[in-house]
């Protein structure tokens, strides 16, 4: 962590960056992300366990972004949102500094989208051994139990949408639920608008999710909605062979095709 | 359950399926009744959720139809429409809702016969699936 | 007239929730659901949990609920038919197990709805539910009911508080006419008062800022943007704070259907920003911190401007929830130290 600190204050002092985005310690023992600006108050910034919150989501925040040029501590999620987030013309390059934070406590320097891919190539960005054993016990479990597990789970969805306001991803200036001619998404959190809810955000996210997981963590009620995002994105691989956030150029997986994608179910 | 009529929303391309399905007409050749065609210019324009929005306004079956691939109107509507019914249909497994009840098709204009067979066969499937009670009964639930 | 205090204890309680049942009420306790608990219906005290400090969303739901139909309407022949809600037709409830902020945030709740406009389906709703308190033996760093003149034993707004005194014993003190009438109905499930002092079960909570001093604090610092702009740099402008909080009262009114169909009132939250976006594309409160700003202001300086009652009962509940800790106990104490 000293070494992390040592690295922010340097680069304020010296104006490199106008904005260091990082962690803080929070209440109960969490953490909780910070913005440092004065050299003197890097000494919050710490990196552990418990930051696990993709930082990428203020990189889209109007309010953070007219704090000046920013470095970011990044998480290996955070820094394949990044590249997402290039790939999708939402970031220029040279503009941000990723600093990835080894195990071992080295700050890694990253000011290019090239660099960040140079180190993110090195990550394993399939789903864990785990997480497809876990998907799999849900394919497992047949059509009609997994109806009323999905039905129980969407029942308890507020529609607080703080599933979208954690997605580094979800940045539409005015999403798609906020437009009213005609209101597309039902406003009201009941069960059927639950669940065009949930359906929308899922397949919007198809082909970009970076499986980061903030949409779970943010959940207040617990819902499960990092299953969703899992599924499609294993789903995504294996029809397409194709993973997000691996390149500051890339297609985007719903906006291509091949023409031979696997058409064995329409007649 | 004999005398269920399946309620099937046929979501189709003008220019490939509807031509089709106004051949099937004009050839005089008869098909089940039950399907409730709506025109769209491509493929491609057929959102996901307009099926969800179909299931939720009380219907069984869903038909989805365009041009073959290659022989899009607009070139290469019915690609991004295939892609995206690739990853619909794997999410609508996932969450419970049994996709036999969205029948996908590539049906041309020249394919009267097989627009027949689609429907008929469709309606046959969504026959024996039954009511989509299950989809329908999330209509009001959760509204105090 | 002075409180009444009585005894109980779990295997009475069990019987007064069979008792309930038969008589057709509702009962809405907190309940494990997955590794969060939280308010749902239901028929047996075996469902319901009370280890925990405070559950994850308010009871408001009874009385303010999630989705609620207002009407239905249906046009034929170029007639309107509508159907109003019938206001004595509110499930009977009786909320068990909440906890002595979430009974005081009901008269914050009522303030609102029977201000300038009598809310007739909110009065029917809390006049068709009685509130069973508990009061809290754990507290955590998230509680400041006592900064808001309440407090771990605190009886406002509950019917019945009962104590938990060990061995499955309850004190249970009858605040209300409505309390007397369930403990009248409830045959001798409820005993004599026990000799025990029911300030030695209840947590501690420290005041942790004068209440007094929060709203001309919060008038001095109105334009102090830098202020706002700090405290709500990692607000994302979700509901979540909102939706749990046992006082927020903003709602959405949406209808739904065509020819025929409801209208229907959901809840809404300030810090969307859609909130106050009009149609002309201007937003009146563009940036997040007008919004956290509005928040505070509208709990701690409006609402007992106007409604002479705080918007905020210190349950802590928006804190734990919120996805990137906004939270509101040191947002407070950084209002009440600020120099201005």
């Amino acid at each position: 962590m000293e070494t992390l600190r040592n690295k922010a204050r340097e680069l304020l002092a010296s104006k490199t960056v106008r904005v260091v985005i990082g962690y803080g310690r929070g209440s109960a023992g969490g953490a909780r992300a910070v913005f440092i600006r004065d050299p003197r108050h890097a000494d919050g910034l710490i990196f552990d366990g418990t930051c696990l919150q993709n930082l990428a989501v203020y990189l889209m925040k109007p309010e953070v972004r007219q704090l000046g040029k920013a470095a970011l501590v990044a998480t290996p999620h955070a820094l394949r949102t990044i590249l997402q987030l290039a790939a999708e013309n939402q970031l220029p390059d040279h503009e941000l500094l990723a600093l990835a934070v080894t195990a071992a406590g080295d700050v890694v320097p990253l000011a290019t989208f090239s660099a960040i891919e140079a180190h993110v190539a090195a990550l394993n960005a399939d789903l864990s051994a785990d997480e497809k054993a876990e998907l799999r016990r849900y394919e497992a479990m047949g059509l009609e139990q997994r109806r009323t597990f999905w039905e129980e789970q969407f029942s308890r969805c507020l529609k607080c949408y703080a599933c979208r306001a954690a997605c580094p991803l979800c940045y539409c200036s005015r999403c798609t639920v906020e437009c009213n001619q005609p209101q597309w998404i039902p406003v009201p959190a009941h069960d059927l608008g639950n669940l065009e809810w949930n359906v929308m955000r899922a397949m919007h996210l198809a082909g970009r999710c970076v499986n980061c997981g903030d949409c779970s963590r943010a959940c207040p009620v617990g819902i499960p909605l990092y299953l969703l995002n899992q599924e499609l994105i294993a789903n995504v691989f294996a029809d397409f062979g194709f993973r997000s956030g691996l390149a500051a150029k890339s297609e985007n997986a719903m906006s291509t095709f091949k023409p031979n994608d696997p058409e064995d179910f329409i007649r | 359950m004999s005398d269920f009529q399946p309620k099937i929303v046929a979501f189709v391309c003008n220019w490939c399926t509807y031509a089709g399905a106004d051949l099937t007409g004009t050839s005089r050749m008869k098909y089940s009744p039950q399907v409730s065609i709506i025109r769209f210019p491509c493929t491609g324009r057929i959102d996901f959720m307009l099926l969800l929005k179909a299931f939720a306004n009380g219907a069984d079956g869903i038909i989805v139809s365009g041009c073959h691939p290659n022989d899009c109107h607009y070139s290469s509507g019915n690609f991004h429409a295939r892609r995206r019914w690739i990853v619909f249909r794997g999410l609508l497994d996932f969450l419970g809702i049994d996709v036999r009840r969205v029948q996908f098709s590539w049906v041309s204009a020249a394919e009267g016969a097989k627009w027949a067979q689609l429907v008929n066969a469709t309606a046959e499937q969504i026959r024996q699936l039954g009511p989509f009670r299950g989809y329908q009964r999330l209509r009001g639930a959760g509204v105090e | 007239m002075e409180m009444e205090i009585r005894s109980t204890d779990r295997e009475a309680l069990a019987k007064l929730f069979a008792q309930w049942r038969a008589e057709g009420k509702r009962i809405l306790a907190p309940k494990k659901s997955g590794d969060k608990i939280d308010f749902a219906p239901v028929t047996s005290l075996d469902e319901v949990s009370l280890d925990q400090v405070q559950t994850v969303q308010s009871p408001k739901t009874a009385v303010f609920p999630r989705v609620e139909e207002l009407f239905s309407f249906s046009s034929m022949d170029g007639r309107v038919e509508i159907r109003e809600r019938d206001p004595a037709a509110v499930p009977r409830t009786v909320i068990f197990g909440l906890r002595p902020c979430d009974a005081a945030a009901f008269s914050s709740l009522a303030a609102i709805f029977t201000w300038d406009y009598p809310d007739s389906l909110f009065s029917a709703r809390l006049a068709a539910t009685a509130v069973v308190g508990v009061s809290c033996s754990r507290a955590d760093e998230f509680c400041f009911c006592t900064s808001l003149g309440g407090g771990p034993g605190a009886t406002t707004g509950s019917d019945i508080l009962l104590t938990a005194a060990g061995g499955g014993a309850y004190l249970a003190e009858i605040v209300s006419e409505k309390g007397r009438q369930l403990v009248a109905g409830a045959g001798g499930l409820f005993q004599p008062a026990m000799a025990k002092n029911k300030e030695s079960f209840l947590a501690k909570v420290d005041v942790a800022f004068d209440r007094d001093k929060i709203g001309p604090a919060l008038a001095a610092l109105f334009e102090d943007t830098a202020f706002w702009a700090e405290q709500s740099l990692r607000c994302l402008g979700c509901g979540a704070c909102a939706y749990v909080c046992p006082t927020c009262a903003c709602f959405d009114i949406q209808d739904e259907g065509g020819v025929s169909g409801k209208r229907l009132r959901c809840w809404d939250s300030c810090g969307f920003g859609l909130f106050t976006l009009h149609t002309s594309g201007h937003n009146p409160r563009p940036l997040q911190s007008q919004r956290w700003r509005q928040r505070l202001m509208h709990k701690f300086a409006y609402m007992p401007e106007r409604q002479q009652v705080l918007g905020c009962v210190g349950c802590g509940r928006c804190s734990r929830a919120c996805p990137v800790d906004m939270n509101i106990l040191e947002h407070l104490r950084a209002v009440a130290e600020a120099k201005p």
